[in-house]
């Protein structure tokens, strides 16, 4: 087994299965019936996406485990996402905002994935750049109605931004994993990510009246099984059948 | 707060390549662009369709139930308005 190689899809999946996760505490209570239903659209795409990459991801491992079993029989200490995805869904503005950073940085990150060397995630990530074209178009759409909104809308976006913006150097961080796999054309490069992120989410956050916050401090740690408090918490309610009934199925 | 509702938008879906769009349902938005990404999400989001329509509810002009006795009526017995008494030549039939 290549241990780089699977760390890699494992990350992509756990990213797509706790954004994914976090996305569905919005059903039933979003503030609106039409996103109520728009957002359980996009949290199932998320999961879907989560399953092609944790069975890949096993299949790579080669241990004999399955999709599910990564999912739901994992420690926190043995997931690799980023903290963003994990960090409590907060209010609407939190939340939509969330999505625009990480729906720009997949946008990117699949467009450059249809082009690995790898032929798997090529054609996971043709599937997911559909629908991440889309989700990003949505999301960003939130950011600049907010954001050039309401006196409150304009400050709760504001705020939303301040409180995720040290999260989000753990995107573009480059360990020997992703050294690798831009070795052997199967990754792009983080830094080359970074730039085309950061160019939309100035434009957008310029055009939403709205300005970029000043980066005061970093944190990470995700990415090698450190997370926050939020997060063993988020698994025992996405795990606890699984946990209670081990094998369960439906 | 949102106070009241959003303007209310009808939502047309046409099926498949070919056929016309019908009417499917109502949802609530602050402009089109929205009512178009709700109606995707609403109903779509099972192929029921190929392309969508949106309008808003009050640029539709309904014809009255009170009027339905001058509107509808006086057609019932003006049945020389369909073409059946035309003599289909034999060459045209199927």
């Amino acid at each position: 087994m290549n241990k780089n190689h699977y760390r890699y899809v494992l990350r992509l999946g756990d990213n797509a299965l706790i954004l994914g996760q976090r996305m569905t505490e919005w059903c039933g209570h979003s503030p609106l019936l039409e996103e109520d239903i728009a957002m359980a659209n996009c949290a199932l795409d998320h999961v879907g996406r989560a399953r092609l990459l944790l069975s890949y991801a096993a299949e790579l491992e080669g241990e004999g485990r399955s999709e599910d079993d990564l999912a739901f029989v994992r420690s926190d200490r043995e997931f690799e996402n980023f903290l963003l995805c994990e960090l409590p869904i907060g209010d609407y503005a939190f939340t939509m905002a969330r999505q625009y950073l990480l729906d720009t940085y997949h946008y990117h990150l699949f467009t450059e994935l249809v082009s690995s060397s790898d032929e798997t995630l090529s054609a996971i990530a043709q599937k997911a750049i559909k629908e991440t074209t889309y989700h990003m178009d949505r999301s960003r759409d939130w950011v600049l109605r907010l954001g050039d909104g309401t006196e409150e809308s304009h400050e709760r976006m504001q705020v939303a931004l301040e409180g995720m913006w040290n999260y989000t150097e753990e995107l573009f961080e480059r360990d020997p994993v992703d050294v690798q796999m831009i070795a052997e054309a199967i990754a792009p490069d983080p830094e080359w990510l970074h730039s085309k992120w950061q160019a939309d989410i100035n434009a957008t956050i310029k055009k939403a009246t709205l300005s970029v916050p000043e980066k005061k401090w970093s944190l990470s740690g995700g990415r090698n099984g450190l997370h926050t408090e939020a997060m063993g918490h988020l698994l025992s309610e996405m795990q606890h059948l699984q946990r209670t009934y081990p094998g369960l199925s439906w | 707060m949102l106070k009241g509702h959003l303007p209310l938008w009808e939502v047309f879906v046409r099926g498949r390549r070919g056929l016309d769009h019908k009417h499917i349902g109502s949802l609530h938005a602050s402009d089109a662009g929205q009512a178009m990404k709700s109606a995707r999400d609403t109903y779509t989001r099972r192929q029921e369709g190929v392309s969508i329509w949106v309008v808003r509810a009050e640029d539709i002009h309904a014809s009255q139930f009170e009027n339905d006795a001058s509107f509808f009526d006086p057609a019932e017995d003006k049945v020389y308005r369909h073409p059946t008494f035309y003599e289909v030549p034999e060459e045209l039939k199927l």
